[in-house]
């Protein structure tokens, strides 16, 4: 190979290495981006016809009332997620990473194990534990408790979403709890021993030490559970029968956008779904940095 | 044994049984006959033992195909990626060049957005290029991953440029120098998104649902779920097939375990 040939593809391979990120960057982000901006500014009905409407789409999501349900069971899902879900598999990690553990592999690995069935595959498990009558959870807590034994968890409006919830406590408190173990194990053990030096106690370890060598991973988890519950689809849809459930009580938002735009037809509206939700996911995100000194950090 | 020894173990014993039970519930379910299935809580007695459940899910719906086909699209999802993902990582990893510090914040906010926010013209689109009901229109949009390309971009900066500079001093091109030297020594993270890449397409539904609509070309997610629809009520063989359905992910978790918990963690502690 002449020299002259060897420094030019010196020179160039870096940008040979990124282009299959900046080509498919432009043509399935980028583009698609601008093009349900503009989506959303029409009704449409197939590909072919379109109608120019403005903000009607916007307008009109906001009040309607399907829209505002699929926003509060999604809000409900994701609170339940950060405020319920991240305490547990902070609390996990902390059992995990006492140094009385033995077989902490073990006891991991089982914590995990439920992250390894796809949220598909769990929604088909769970719509049969969840059945009245024979259901697994229906037989157990009549057993222990003895609760009614055909509670109708996903027939019942009311018990939808906690179903909801419980499975996804089930698929996600053990897999949050890896990246707090990770932090908890990153956090210097010589900063508790000065600690006890000092007199603090166990609490004050955990407030003093703990939790701000923590909070960095916490706040990433944080967010990324967050985002991840704002675009809940797949659970409910499968485990309803590929309905919303009664009264719309598994409604999302995602689930709401995916009926208007791919079973009604109505790209337009389906656009302007997705960009509310951006816009919302974007909003809770910036706050939640804010609101933990994450962003300030950075300017 | 301490007390604090005891009540660390009861609770660690009680969550591993929360978290297993439904797990365990569900191989109990797979091997039970069709009288057995809501008679006994978990496992039958084992003469009571059959393959009922196995034999029905197989002659209700393809389901050997659809496996074969979830083996091809998350295999081959994976091995793209992974193969413009470590590129792209070595790309911002080792080389300085215009446009670095653009695509890098670029590559942060496309994480940031809801990729449902693009599904309506990304349809637009794969049904312009005509790969709707093809393969080619589940790999070719994922076929960069940017959390991929921040995981090998991490791993990658702990090589020593010295190594580099020696091999390009021998004369090797800088294709050369990612095959030859930066590859083998990038293995652990290789395992590690391999399985990341690899689960994620297998368990992928929202647009394979979109894009595939032949019977025949189904993955594993579609198939299932179109057979919830069609046999709401033969439980036993929706179980079996959801059991079928999770074991590759699991023999290739325990393949590849260490990997995956290093791998899952490398951005968000050291990052």
């Amino acid at each position: 190979m002449s020299s002259i040939a060897f420094r030019l593809q010196h020179r160039y391979a870096p940008y040979v290495f990124v282009a299959p990120f900046v080509v498919l960057f432009l043509v399935f982000t980028l583009y698609p981006l601008i093009k349900s901006i503009m989506l959303s500014f029409y009704i449409t009905n197939g590909p072919k016809s379109q109608i120019f409407v403005g903000l009607d789409n916007f307008r009109f999501l906001w009040s309607d009332p399907a829209f505002h349900k699929a926003v509060w069971n999604t809000s409900f899902y994701a609170a339940c997620s950060v405020f319920l879900q991240l305490p547990l598999s902070l609390g996990l990690a902390l059992l995990l990473n006492s140094k009385m553990v033995k077989g902490r592999d073990f006891f991991r690995f089982s914590f995990f194990s439920p992250h390894l069935v796809g949220q598909v595959f769990v929604a088909v498990l769970f719509s049969v534990i969840f059945i009245p009558k024979f259901g697994l959870l229906n037989r157990v807590l009549h057993t222990i408790f003895g609760t009614a034994i055909d509670t109708k968890w996903l027939g019942n409006p009311e018990l939808v979403m906690p179903a909801l919830v419980l499975t996804s406590l089930w698929m996600y408190v053990g897999f949050n709890m890896i990246y707090f173990l990770a932090a908890l194990q990153s956090v210097d053990r010589e900063l508790y021993e000065a600690a006890q030096v000092d007199g603090a106690g166990p609490i004050k370890q955990f407030v003093h030490v703990t939790l701000p060598g923590i909070r960095s991973v916490a706040v990433f988890v944080a967010v990324l559970s967050t985002i991840g519950s704002f675009q809940l689809f797949e659970l409910p849809y499968v485990m309803l029968g590929n309905t919303a459930g009664p009264d719309d009580a598994g409604l999302t938002v995602v689930m709401y956008l995916f009926q208007n735009g791919f079973v009604a037809g109505d790209l337009g509206y389906a656009s302007a779904i997705g960009w509310t939700l951006t816009m919302g996911v974007l909003v809770i995100s910036l706050i939640q940095m804010r609101l933990t000194g994450t962003w300030k950090r950075k300017d | 044994m301490s007390s604090a020894k005891i009540i660390l173990y009861t609770a660690l014993a009680f969550c591993t049984v929360l978290m297993l039970t439904p797990l365990v519930w569900l191989i109990a379910a797979t091997i039970k006959g069709p009288d057995d299935l809501f008679h006994y809580l978990f496992f039958s007695p084992p003469s009571r033992f059959s393959l009922y459940n196995f034999k029905q899910l197989f002659s209700q719906i393809p389901y050997v195909r659809f496996m074969i086909n979830s083996f091809f699209v998350a295999g081959a999802s994976a091995l793209v990626q992974l193969i413009f993902s470590s590129l792209g990582g070595f790309a911002l990893a080792k080389y300085e060049f215009k446009g670095k510090r653009p695509i890098m914040v670029l590559m942060l906010t496309t994480m940031m957005i809801p990729a449902q926010v693009m599904l309506a013209p990304m349809y637009e689109l794969i049904y312009m290029m005509g790969l709707v009901d093809s393969y080619l229109g589940l790999i070719i949009p994922g076929a960069v991953s940017v959390f991929g390309m921040f995981l090998f971009r991490q791993s990658m900066l702990d090589l020593p440029d010295d190594l580099l500079q020696a091999g390009r001093i021998d004369g090797c091109t800088e294709l050369r120098l990612y095959w030859n030297i930066v590859l083998p020594v990038q293995r652990p993270m290789i395992g590690a998104f391999s399985l990341i890449a690899f689960m994620a397409s297998w368990n992928n539904f929202l647009w394979p649902q979109i894009v595939l609509h032949s019977q025949e070309r189904f993955t594993l997610p579609i198939g299932l779920n179109q057979m919830v629809g069609l046999y709401a009520q033969d439980y036993g063989a929706l179980m079996a097939g959801t059991f079928l359905a999770v074991m590759p992910v699991v023999l290739l978790f325990f393949l590849l375990q260490k990997e995956f918990i290093s791998g899952l963690t490398a951005g968000a502690v050291k990052g």
